[in-house]
Order: C-alpha cells, then structure tokens, then sequence
C-alpha cells in the first residue's frame, strides 16, 4: 500500500488550559507531540497525557463515538475528539473546551444545567395506556419505529449546545438535544406523554426562543438533525395553538 | 474524605452584538436574515402604490414614474435577487419542518422540496396570467 496511514507527523496542540485553584483565567499551553498520522485527536492527547503532562484533564472513554463525552471546540469546530482524525487536519490544531459552557477545568466543562435540561422534557416512554406486564407488550410496527428512530441516536455529547448561538446567548434557551428527544417520545407511537412535555418545550425558553440557524444540524455527528426536530416541533405547536383558538371559538 | 474540591467554573461570555462574526455558518444565518429587510421594504413600497392607486390616476402615474428612477430600479433589482436567494433557501430547509412518510419509509427531502418549487412556478404563472402579462 502506498499511503501514509502509519506515517509519523509531529502535531502542535495549542490547548486552552485552566486551574481554578491558581489561574485567574483560562491561557493557551502550547505542546509539540509526535503522532500517527492515521491517530484521532483523542490519540494525540491521550499521548500528551501519557508522556508530555499528566496535569491535563479532559473527558472521554469509548474512543469510539458513542459516549459521548469526548467534545471539545477542535480548531473552532464542535467536535468528538476521537471522530477528529488528524489526516484531516493541518500540523498546528487548537483544542478548547466546548464553547458556551462553564469551564471546570482545563477541557473539562460544567454539564449540568444540560443534564438538568434532559430531566425537564422527560425523556423516556411515559405510557399512553397503562398496561400491566401480563397484559403482552407494547407493539411498534417498524413504520412507526421509523418515525422517531433518527432522533433516538443522540448521544448527548452536547457540540450542538456548543454551536447554537442562541444558546450562548440566551442560556435558558432549553436547546437542541433536549427538545429533539422531547420530540422523539412525542412521536413514539408508544407514548401518550406529550402533553406533559409541551408545557416545557412549546414555550419561549422551548422551541421559540429558536430561530433556525441550524448550525446544531450541522454538527452533530450521529447526524441526529435537531434543527429538524425544532421546526416539527414548531408546527405540531402552531397547529395545537389553531385547533385550540378555532374549537373554543366552534363551541360558542 | 481527603481536601475538599475547589470548583471555580470559567464561563466565556459571547459577545452580544458580534457573535455572528465567530462562524462563517453564523455569517450565513445574519446575512439570510438581513435580506428579509428587503423583502420588508419592497412589502412597504406596494403598500404605498395601492394608496396611490385609491388616490386617482394621476397619483397612481407619478408612483409609477417613481419606481422608474435609477435608484428605484436598483433598489427593485437588489430586492429580487435577495427575495430569490431567501426563497431557495427556505424551500431548500422546508423539508426538515415537514417529514413525509410513505408506507413504510421516510419520503426523501428532495420530495417536500421539490413540490414547493413546483407550487412556486405554478402560483408565479397563475399570478403573471392574471396580471395579463401573457
Ligand atoms: S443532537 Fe447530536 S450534537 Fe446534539 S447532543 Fe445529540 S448527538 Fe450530540
Ligand atoms: S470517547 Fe466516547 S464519544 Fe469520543
């Protein structure tokens, strides 16, 4: 074979580092670090960690893109670091945390006013018919399975937070994720929760604080399309809003 | 339980007025946005003709004379282009806000936003027909 898959490339990683027990704010470290070209970032760091600064924090563990705990801002792009191959990239790559959350430390950032976002818009099957195990299970043809299956392969790596510029703006914006599996369970043939879930997502802190940049879409690696997820969920809202103002006006 | 952990989270603040300069992708979101002022002010200018219209046709002669200046034409050449590009790229996102399933699988994209196109062209011709432009 002729390529370079296992040539050696020495990588300059320029990373945004803090302390919050010595630094008053975050500054950039800069380390030289001999990788492989066919290696991802999470390669390149996890050698850095290994042999160079046992200091350095960051999340990750499946190094194969389905944790998804290991996003960070990879030359100003949300990215999972073991989806981040450095084939693509030049010899220098600057490695931040995700943008719009707090930082914890060096790349290590603050998740929990998502985690308590996820809690908010109830994510599991909250059942239309209550049923009890003797009574069989809850049957789903795999047309209605369809339905709702791109939106269930969200991973929570959040990178759609980090590029969503309302968001960063307006931090009680409910965001991306969240109203996408909102919408998941919503159009789960299964489910009969969405009533419950409407009151926190067809709100202003909910879809319309939205204004459909789509930038969540573009990022998100499991290609989980959130920006869709919002605007559907718009409609299905508008639609609620038009039947409840028409009936209460065909019941006078 | 050995020392005590020192949180002190670092939030970045995101510069209010030009966050949009972060990200080419947030560039191209502003600029979409800024072409609807156009559309807006086209809107406001065939408002103004209507009234013109009511006021008898001398009125209605002097509006058109109007729209025939340099500035005029320029202003309604700039408003086209901008209100073809907003309407490519809504219809070319449509699709997202209206999922389509037929049977058993999801009807591709390309479906929601081709019947839109078609939809456009149809109205276009009914609306130019009706103008008696044919
Ligand atoms: S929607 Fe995509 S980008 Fe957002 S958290 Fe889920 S997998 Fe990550
Ligand atoms: S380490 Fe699990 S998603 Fe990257």
């Amino acid at each position: 074979m002729s390529d370079n898959r296992l040539a050696a490339r020495q990588i300059e990683l320029e990373v945004l580092r803090y302390n919050p027990e010595t630094d008053q704010e975050p500054k950039f470290q800069n380390y030289s670090v001999p990788c492989i070209n066919e290696w991802c970032v999470l390669d390149a760091l996890n050698y850095l960690k290994d042999n160079l600064d046992p200091t350095l924090a960051y999340r990750w563990s499946c190094h194969m893109q389905v944790c998804g705990s290991c996003g960070m801002m990879i030359n100003g792009e949300p990215k999972l670091a073991c989806k981040a191959m450095l084939r693509d990239y030049p010899d220098t790559i600057r490695i931040e945390p995700l943008n719009h959350f707090p930082i914890e430390r060096d790349l290590v950032t603050v998740a929990d006013d998502f985690i308590a976002k996820l809690k908010r818009v109830k994510p599991y099957i909250i059942p239309g018919e209550k049923r009890v195990p003797t009574e069989g299970e809850y049957k789903q043809t795999p047309a209605q399975l369809k339905r709702y299956r791109q939106f269930a392969m969200c991973i929570n790596c959040m990178l759609c937070y980090a590029a969503c510029p309302e968001y960063g703006l307006q931090p009680k914006f409910i965001g991306p994720a969240a109203i996408s599996l909102a919408h998941r369970y919503n159009i789960d043939s299964r489910d009969g929760g969405r009533d419950e879930r409407q009151e926190e997502i067809a709100t202003d802190e909910g879809v319309w604080e939205c204004t459909f940049v789509g930038a969540c879409s573009e990022v998100c690696p499991k290609h989980v399309d959130p920006a869709a997820a919002l605007q559907q969920v718009k409609a299905a809202s508008t639609v609620d809003w038009y039947l409840e103002h028409f009936m209460s006006w065909v019941k006078k | 339980m050995g020392e005590k952990m020192s949180r002190r989270p670092y939030v970045r603040e995101v510069p209010p007025t030009t966050w949009y300069f972060r990200m080419p992708r947030y560039m191209r979101y502003m600029v979409r946005e800024v072409t609807s002022i156009f559309i807006g002010i086209y809107t406001v200018i065939m408002l103004v003709g209507l009234m013109r219209l009511s006021e008898g046709p001398a009125q209605w002669q002097s509006f058109l004379d109007a729209l025939k200046s340099p500035g005029s034409v320029t202003f309604q050449v700039l408003a086209l282009l901008f209100a073809l590009y907003n309407s490519f790229t809504w219809f070319n996102v449509a699709p997202k806000a209206l999922p389509l399933q037929f049977g058993e699988d999801m009807a591709p994209d390309s479906v929601v936003a081709i019947g839109h196109y078609v939809v456009w062209v149809l109205l276009s011709i009914f609306i130019l027909f009706w103008a008696g432009v044919f």
